[in-house]
């Protein structure tokens, strides 16, 4: 695995393309964001897999609510003990796909944003094991972390930690439909929009 | 795919006009290219002058202020809250916006691209009615609940509905307009439209219209050289031209432009191509119609052929006036558009004047406008001010060329009087031989108004430095002001006499900090605002202006926002100046509009408290500014 990159003419065109595009300097225009969010089989990154996965972008201040997209992920042991863990049901109607191709469209879709999620090492980690498992590389993209910005703006240490829940209290965002994947992307969207106006990024 | 963040927009979007005339399905393309902006308290959305955005908005949370500003203040004129739409303007106009739309609180707004949302419009008449009511209401500023009471102008009934509905009137359009045939060479055809100063030709066959020929046409066609110039104009018109019936609105002509991506509508007889032909609309008139009235009665200015269509502009213009001062609407703004206009006017005048003494003057000459007109400050129909200069000829010539300037400016004096401008109760017309001469003699004129000004005399005199040139020559008018600022410069005796009549104006509070009214006359216990508070700021600014070598303008207002500049010490002074100059022409101009007036005399018992107490705030800087003018003039010494 470790000289992979040696072999990269074996890789699939799809990564080839995602990896490309962190190859040019020049970004112009105004730059895209995208905010994501998943449900998860558990909380061990290496035991637990992706159901599904969310995410929506956001150009400049704004958030463009057509660059969405979402993957419910078709999983191999439907012994799925997740439901409980973070109380989301999977129940969302779209079609269900395998986890590469789940992969592929995510990234695809992701490009060379800079990735925000609320808590996103974990988000983030749970993609990188699925890539390992497709025998690709890791993440490339900047990451933001709606915790740390919010603890930022608080002037609280980086390792203070608040949910969700309670930055849309201190933010004053609706939580309405806060328990499926595409309400908490967009709930941690318009989060993002304030904390990005509030700390001027 | 199914997107959920699309359906919820879409979900709040059916609750509101015009989404509720709009199928789901609609909704949710719409809302799936919509975007979701935050405003903190106090973001700008979009400033006034800003360049069209490509969306329009929707208020899902949070207030938007809706307010005009300018330099000096900001007028809120609506307020958005949940549901409502801003900025519209793009559908209907391609100039800036207006408005300044500013987040009063923390707020969340829905953008909707322009191009995504123009099918609706066009396809669906409720959507269109309900956007241009929204976009009428807001761009003309209902009444304004927050206002009443704060001006005089309770007491003015306020009729603005004329201007909303205005947008649903028929368009006024060129009737009859320049044709040609296909079979006409494109060189002559150009010809006609350079000499009738027109943008566009309707190409027509037994007056049935085939095409037509616009600017565009002639530069992307024959400048480029696709064409050769002597092409016959069936090759290079555009075809089919776009028809429409007489009697469209103002709102419908816009609408075909925008559908049909043309800057042109040939109207017909029934509004298809097998009737003849009876006019033209451009963009023109649709412009002018909307962007409110300003625009529309320069055009009718330029265009009028006899003085009594001047008389109706003029007329039109009161109504504009008061209009501007029911929104609040700086003064200095107002009295920019009214000057333009006035202006317009003038020139017109002269043009018609010429016209019927028919022959062209014999050498160049300027018109000037003086007193307030030559500041820019006419607001009400007050009297008419106004000189002529001509070049100076050879003594043989000099009694033609008299002769015929004094005619000249006795047509254009009895013209302006028919228009509404009364004549100068002191003869002080171009039409009074002491006001019409050549160069040479009003150098000297001025020359003793400033080396030898008698007390006498100046008071005539001081009009003379408020001058606005019209129909103006550079080189004459080089020539005077050149002059003038030669022998004005540095002249102590001049500006002690000019100071000394400054100051001469009684002043507007008793030793009680009462309102001094007058004794006796037919104005009895009215208050004297022009003389006892206009007059004292346009004379302060004059002599401090002219003390600066400041010739170039006129107007009293922007002469205090040039002193701030030249004189930091006292810019404050200045400021305050300026602002109670505003303030005392608004009041002058709202009497005069309910009365009809001249607007000199006030009567107090008509004022509430609040407006007494405005009018009293702007007394102090009257004031310090006659101090300052007696310490500067050293007046002491000379009285």
């Amino acid at each position: 695995m470790a000289f992979e990159w040696l072999t990269g003419g074996s890789m699939p065109q799809f990564w080839k393309n995602y990896l490309s595009l962190f190859d040019i300097d020049e970004k112009n225009g105004l730059k895209r964001y995208v905010i994501f969010d998943m449900v998860t089989s558990g909380l061990d990154w290496k035991d637990d897999v992706i159901l599904s996965i969310g995410a929506i972008g956001v150009h400049g201040d704004a958030v463009e609510v057509g660059d969405f997209i979402q993957v419910d992920i078709l999983q191999e042991n439907s012994t799925v003990q997740s439901v409980a863990l973070r109380g989301v049901p999977v129940n969302e109607q779209n079609e269900k796909v395998v986890e590469a191709e789940a992969m592929i469209q995510f990234l695809n879709f992701v490009k060379d944003a800079t990735l925000v999620s609320h808590n996103i090492n974990l988000d983030v980690e749970m993609v990188n094991q699925a890539l390992k498992r497709l025998g690709l590389g890791r993440i490339k993209n900047p990451l933001m972390d709606t915790n740390a910005l919010y603890q930022r703006w608080k002037g609280f240490s980086d390792d203070t930690h608040a949910t969700l829940d309670e930055l849309c209290e201190a933010l004053k965002v609706r939580k309405n439909d806060r328990h499926t994947v595409s309400g908490n992307v967009y709930i941690t969207a318009l989060l993002f929009l304030k904390l990005k106006r509030k700390l001027e990024i | 795919m199914k997107n959920p963040v699309a359906e919820r927009i879409a979900d709040f979007l059916k609750r509101f006009p015009p989404f509720i005339s709009l199928t789901y399905t609609d909704l949710i393309a719409i809302a799936g290219q919509s975007k979701v902006i935050y405003l903190e308290k106090n973001q700008v959305l979009f400033k006034g002058g800003d360049a069209l955005h490509t969306d329009f908005y929707i208020v899902k949370e949070g207030a938007i202020g809706l307010s005009v500003t300018s330099d000096m203040e900001e007028t809120l004129i609506d307020k958005c809250d949940e549901g409502d739409i801003l900025g519209l303007r793009p559908f209907f106009a391609k100039n800036n916006y207006l408005m300044t739309a500013k987040a009063r609180e923390d707020s969340l707004v829905y953008g909707i691209p322009i191009v995504v949302f123009q099918p609706f419009v066009t396809g669906n008449k409720d959507v269109l009615s309900f956007l241009l009511q929204s976009f009428a209401s807001q761009s003309r500023n209902p009444y304004d609940k927050e206002r009443s009471g704060k001006l005089i102008s309770e007491n003015t009934i306020y009729n603005d509905q004329a201007a909303d509905i205005q947008y649903f009137q028929p368009i006024k359009y060129t009737r009859n307009p320049i044709t040609a045939n296909p079979e006409d060479i494109l060189k002559f055809i150009a010809k006609t439209m350079a000499n009738s100063a027109i943008g566009s030709v309707i190409i027509q066959e037994d007056q049935l219209p085939k095409g037509i020929i616009t600017d565009k046409d002639l530069r992307a066609k024959i400048a480029t050289g696709l064409f050769p110039i002597d092409v016959t104009a069936d090759k290079v018109m555009t075809a089919p031209v776009i028809t429409v019936p007489e009697n469209i609105s103002v709102a419908e002509a816009q609408m075909m432009m925008l559908k049909h991506d043309v800057g042109h509508l040939c109207v017909t007889k029934d509004g298809t191509d097998k009737t003849p032909v009876t006019g033209i609309i451009s963009e023109h008139d649709v412009v002018a119609a909307q962007a409110n009235t300003p625009g529309v009665l320069l055009k009718q200015a330029r265009r009028a052929t006899r003085s009594k269509e001047l008389k109706y502009v003029r007329e039109k213009l009161t109504d504009l006036i008061q209009n501007s001062i029911d929104k609040n609407i700086p003064v200095a703004h107002i009295s920019n558009i009214a000057a333009e206009i006035n202006i317009a006017i003038t020139r017109k005048a002269i043009e018609i004047a010429v016209e019927r003494i028919g022959s062209l003057p014999p050498v160049r000459f300027v018109w000037m406008n003086l007193g307030s007109q030559g500041r820019k400050e006419q607001l009400l129909l007050t009297d008419q001010n106004n000189a002529l200069v001509y070049e100076d000829v050879p003594a043989e010539h000099y009694s033609a060329v008299k002769s015929y300037f004094m005619e000249l400016a006795e047509r254009v004096n009895y013209a302006l009087n028919k228009i509404g401008y009364e004549f100068s109760p002191n003869g002080l017309i171009a039409g009074n031989e002491l006001w019409c001469k050549p160069v040479s003699d009003w150098i000297s004129q001025y020359n003793t108004w400033i080396n030898t000004p008698e007390e006498k005399s100046t008071g005539i005199s001081t009009t003379f430095f408020d001058v606005d040139f019209i129909y103006s020559v550079p080189a004459i008018e080089n020539i005077l002001t050149e002059n003038i600022a030669k022998s004005i410069n540095r002249n102590k005796r001049f500006f002690a006499y000019l100071a000394a009549d400054t100051l001469k104006n009684p002043p507007p509070l008793g030793f009680f900090r009462q309102f001094l009214v007058e004794n006796d006359g037919e104005h009895k216990d009215s208050f004297d605002i022009k003389s006892r508070a206009l007059e004292p700021l346009i004379d302060g600014a004059r002599l401090l202006a002219l003390s600066q070598n400041i010739f170039e303008i006129t107007n009293t207002y922007y002469r205090f926002r040039r002193l701030m500049e030249l004189e930091p010490k006292n810019a404050d002074l200045y400021e305050e100046c300026a602002e109670a100059f505003s303030t005392l022409m608004r009041f002058r101009t709202e009497v005069g509009l309910t009365s009809s007036s001249n607007g000199r005399y006030l009567n107090l018992n008509d004022l509430s408290k609040s407006d007494k107490v405005k009018l009293k705030n702007c007394f102090q800087p009257i004031n310090d500014l006659q101090d300052l003018i007696k310490n500067r003039f050293s007046l002491t010494y000379i009285n």
